[in-house]
């Protein structure tokens, strides 16, 4: 518990609750889209709940320094990404990458969604037998009466 | 049965929420446990003409400290660490992050100095390729300059105990077996 | 000796809860009229003693009494008296006592509003409402109690967060509790009927409106805090996927299934075990919600004061609630059977598919939530999940829903024929087809296909949403309050979905370096800096910016961007200028200065994105529409049921 005290008080102190606001030019629109996708993308590690283009920390600032510094420099969006992860794991990503550990995570939706629409046609095609048979049931009775009251 | 499809669902969902409370979910595991330590090359806090680089250090296994004199947690941990010098042949680099010399020697005068060496990371650059994200945090790093261990936020005496002790033992043991 | 008043009503409370939550649902299975006609009278009880209990609260905060350890960790005597009054349910206990007094509230609204519902029910009603009230309760009584004293009492307490001290949000804790505590009834009249064994189109019947104005409070909710967060955090976003927020949009999607699958059941007798399996899991996921929120099992930006024991105890709760209701539901939704018939092609079928999508992407947004905390509970790691994976699928999800709002509503009930249909919708189709494509590729300053997506499938919807006023055989002005209610609610829907689109698409920012004179354009729109000042306030210091906006040289407005200091806390905050209209906003914040006068900006325009929360405005509308149809308001008086 006391260890968290020491990770609270840093947070604390310096969790600004206002967007981070630097000046930062580019010669390539193309490294500024790629700028700005970063920054959306990577996880700020002290305001945890805030990308790097939203946070104020002072990791935040020197990260997003990093990342000017990287993609001006012609590095990749694979380049960058591989640079965080390298030092501090798949948790800065905000984007989870496709590996087995996160298959279930990206395929998750759509096969919920197939099993959701297969459910559905199989209750919908056993409820209609069950109607199906009652009717040939009513039916049966019906002709069973025809029958008797004809053979009086 | 079908309707117990539901039930079953949500005890599984129970049991992930139960174990989800003992867990800490801002806590960052390193990603460099048993890989190679990331080298630097920086200038010593007692003299900066010297430089220090985690290379000396091959051949024991030694402690990496982040500190920085604004951090309130790094004094709560301080005296931790006098302690574990004084009673064991421990040696700890200290990485001052982000911080100022002046500060950080006057600092160590006021609450006393455990460190074989400061190192000085002004930009904290290093940091980030260590991977720090906050302060304080401490490595274990061994003979042959691999991570073996990450204590996030300030040691405890507890920790100390418990996890560090007997992890340094074993891995010293390993190179006289 | 206040708070200690309402301390004691608490404890009477609670025992009242008590009493409510057992007797009458008892006296209803053995047979006892005293017992059940307790109902009524004891929640009547419990609901005056949570009011003193939270009126010794609020009193204890409009006279600054720091003695209560409460309110000297929320307010503060320069705190404005509004804020002093939303103060109350700011944080952790004050809000579970909010919660309680909204849940005691709804459980005496249904007890007088139910003249055609049978005693027996209704006792089974406000019982199983009476037992969420004992949880909430004992969670204060033995957790998180708002009346604990502290000594010696300090002279000012500490400020409340300023970013709390905001009209947005302090009305949004309320609305969105009145929607979750609303599901609890709807979760209550599915429990009493799984009790009795049978469920029929009456019950829907009294069951809807309750449903549907719960929804209306969801609604509400979800769309001020979006609001808020975006005329307040700075960075122009208004959805982050943030666990908290998560948590409410899972009920809200799960609630909008149920709301479609209790006009099913009213209409036709169908869908019976789907639709209290639905109100259980609307509520399941409002109270899965206040667990993830208070517990600290994810880290959110809303945390309450998050703290693993108050977080077993919820759990608990939880599994003796949504467990309980989910065992009884094993065990007697076969009673429930429906014996509606309904072909592949009708809109029973339609309206079934639309509830497996609302229901899959409610899934989707509790996976990604939980994911995390999957990976970390088996030790394979830590990842993150955020607004790029929940963007990409709820998008893929969200297509096909909103195509099938629009085939839906073309479709006839029991039975219909794909023929038939395609006559009727060959027209909106196309219609839908050109606008969607044709208004960007004339008027959007660039392409993208998810422009033509979103804008034909918003289209769509709101075409076949008039077309099925208009090509009814009577009248529109002699239709229901309930069908205008539903069309309405559509065509916000289409709203909302085209203001996310463009908004989302078209926005623009940028950060710029501006000395006083100079200026940034952005399309037809110049934003120049004039300079910036220091003022002074009440309870803050703040450097104010002065920017003029012009459009197309012509001056529009003087915009004055903030950046507070107040006076309780080191913590600056940033108080964006937004100038807000139907068809754009601007948007401007003030940075850092950066010598000679010159500061840092944040200048954005964001098409549209007024159309997000003006949307939910219209669903909200309609669904109290379709709340207010007569047909709810008709008192049948039923047969004296014989106990």
């Amino acid at each position: 518990m006391r260890k968290w005290l020491g990770i609270l008080l840093l947070t604390l102190s310096s969790f600004q609750l206002h967007a981070a606001i630097e000046i930062y030019q580019f010669d390539q629109p193309k490294q500024e889209e790629l700028y700005m996708q970063m920054i959306d993308e990577l996880r700020c590690l002290v305001c945890q709940n805030q990308n790097l283009s939203a946070s104020n920390a002072a990791l935040a600032k020197d990260l997003r320094k990093q990342t000017y510094q990287m993609v001006t420099s012609g590095q990749s969006h694979e380049q960058i990404v591989d640079y965080m992860t390298q030092r501090y794991g798949d948790f800065v990503l905000y984007r989870p990458p496709v590996k087995a550990s996160t298959a279930l995570l990206w395929f998750g939706p759509f096969i919920l969604l197939l099993i959701g629409i297969m459910v559905l046609i199989f209750t919908l095609k056993k409820r209609n037998e069950l109607n199906d048979e009652q009717l040939s049931n009513a039916e049966h009775e019906q002709i069973k009466q025809l029958l008797d009251s004809g053979e009086k | 049965m079908k309707n117990s499809l539901p039930l079953v669902m949500f005890i599984l969902l129970v049991i992930l929420l139960a174990v989800g409370l003992e867990l800490d979910p801002r806590e960052v595991p390193s990603p460099y446990i048993g890989k190679p330590a990331p080298s630097f090359d920086l200038p010593s806090l007692a003299d900066s003409s010297v430089t220090i680089n985690p290379e000396e250090m091959k051949g024991k296994v030694w402690l990496l400290n982040v500190w920085a004199s604004w951090c309130g947690a790094c004094r709560a941990e301080h005296q931790v660490l006098n302690r574990l010098v004084k009673n064991h042949k421990i040696d700890i680099v200290g990485l001052n992050y982000k911080d100022r010399d002046s500060k950080a020697k006057q600092w160590l005068e006021d609450l006393g100095d455990p460190y074989v060496s400061v190192a000085v990371d002004r930009q904290g650059l290093s940091g980030i390729d260590w991977g720090v994200y906050g302060v304080p945090e401490t490595f274990i790093i061994d003979q042959q300059g691999i991570i073996q261990y990450k204590n996030i936020g300030p040691v405890t005496q507890y920790d100390i105990e418990n996890t560090i002790i007997p992890l340094i033992s074993s891995l010293q043991q390993e190179i006289s077996r | 000796m206040i708070p200690e008043i309402g301390q004691a009503a608490l404890i009477i409370a609670f025992a009242l809860a008590l009493i409510q939550a057992s007797l009458p649902l008892v006296g209803a299975q053995i047979g006892k009229p005293r017992w059940v006609n307790l109902a009524t009278p004891v929640a009547r009880g419990q609901l005056l003693f949570i009011v003193i209990a939270y009126a010794c609260l609020s009193y204890s905060f409009l006279v600054n009494d720091f003695s209560v350890r409460y309110v000297a960790s929320t307010s503060n005597t320069a705190l404005p008296l509004i804020y002093k009054i939303s103060g109350v349910w700011g944080a952790h206990e004050g809000s579970l006592l909010l919660w309680a007094l909204l849940l005691s509230a709804w459980t005496v609204v249904v007890s007088i509003f139910s003249k055609s519902i049978p005693k027996i029910m209704l006792a089974r009603v406000i019982s199983v409402m009476g037992m969420i009230s004992v949880g909430f309760i004992s969670f204060m009584l033995f957790t998180s109690n708002p009346f604990i004293r502290l000594f010696p009492a300090p002279i000012d307490g500490r400020s409340l967060n300023p970013l709390l001290q905001d009209f947005g949000l302090a009305i949004h804790p309320p609305m969105l509790y009145m929607g979750y505590v609303g599901f609890s009834v709807a979760f209550a009249f599915s429990i009493a009927a799984m009790i009795d064994g049978k469920l029929d189109a009456a019950w829907a019947r009294w069951v809807r409106p309750w449903t549907n104005i719960a929804w209306v409070f969801m609604t509400l909710g979800i769309a001020l805090g979006s609001w808020w967060a975006y005329y307040e955090l700075g960075w122009g976003g208004w959805w982050f996927w943030d666990p908290v927020e998560n948590a409410s949009l899972m009920p809200w999607l799960v609630g909008t299934a149920l709301i479609h699958s209790l006009a099913v059941t009213e209409k036709r007798a169908a869908f019976k075990s789907w639709t209290v399996l639905l109100a259980i899991f609307s509520f399941s996921l409002s109270l899965l919600g206040t667990f993830l929120v208070r517990s600290g099992v994810l880290t959110s930006v809303h945390a309450f004061a998050t703290d693993p024991a108050r977080g077993v105890f919820i759990l608990v709760f939880l599994v003796i609630v949504v467990g309980g209701s989910l065992v009884l539901f094993s065990w007697r939704a076969s009673s429930l059977r429906s014996v509606g018939q309904f072909a592949p092609v009708s809109r029973e079928t339609g309206l079934l598919f639309n509830n497996v999508i609302l229901v899959t992407m409610a899934g989707t947004v509790l996976l990604g939530t939980l994911y995390p905390l999957v990976l970390d509970a088996l030790g394979v790691g830590k990842i993150s999940v955020g607004p790029p994976y929940f963007n990409q699928v709820m998008v893929f999800l969200a297509v096909p829903l909103y195509l099938l709002m629009g085939f839906g509503l073309f479709l006839r009930w029991k039975k219909d024929s794909v023929s038939r249909i395609k006559t009727k919708i060959i027209i909106p189709l196309s219609l839908a087809l050109v606008a969607g494509v044709l208004l960007p590729l004339f008027l959007a300053p660039e392409q993208n296909g998810l422009t033509f997506i979103g804008l034909i499938s918003a289209s769509w919807v709101a075409l076949a949403a008039l077309l099925w006023l208009l090509n009814s055989t009577v009248s529109p002005f002699k239709l229901p309050a309930s069908t205008w209610g539903a069309v309405i609610a559509h065509i916000g829907m289409a709203v909302t979905v085209t203001g996310i689109t463009l908004t989302s698409i078209y926005s623009h920012e940028k950060d710029v370096r501006l000395a006083p004179g100079e200026f940034y354009q952005v399309g037809d729109y110049q934003f120049r800096l004039i300079g910036v000042k220091e003022i002074r306030r009440d309870n803050y210091i703040a450097y104010q910016g002065i920017v003029e906006a012009s459009e197309s040289g012509k001056h529009l407005v003087l915009m004055h961007p903030e950046k507070r200091t107040y006076n309780q806390s080191s913590m600056p905050m940033t108080e964006a200028a937004i100038d807000a209209g139907l068809f754009r906003d601007l948007f401007v914040a003030l940075g850092e200065p950066l010598g000679a006068g010159s500061w840092s900006l944040r200048i954005y325009h964001k098409p549209f994105v007024r159309w997000i929360w003006m949307g939910a405005l219209i669903m909200a509308f309609g669904g109290l529409l379709a709340a207010a149809d007569k047909r709810y308001r008709r008192f049948r008086p039923h047969k004296k049921a014989v106990v």
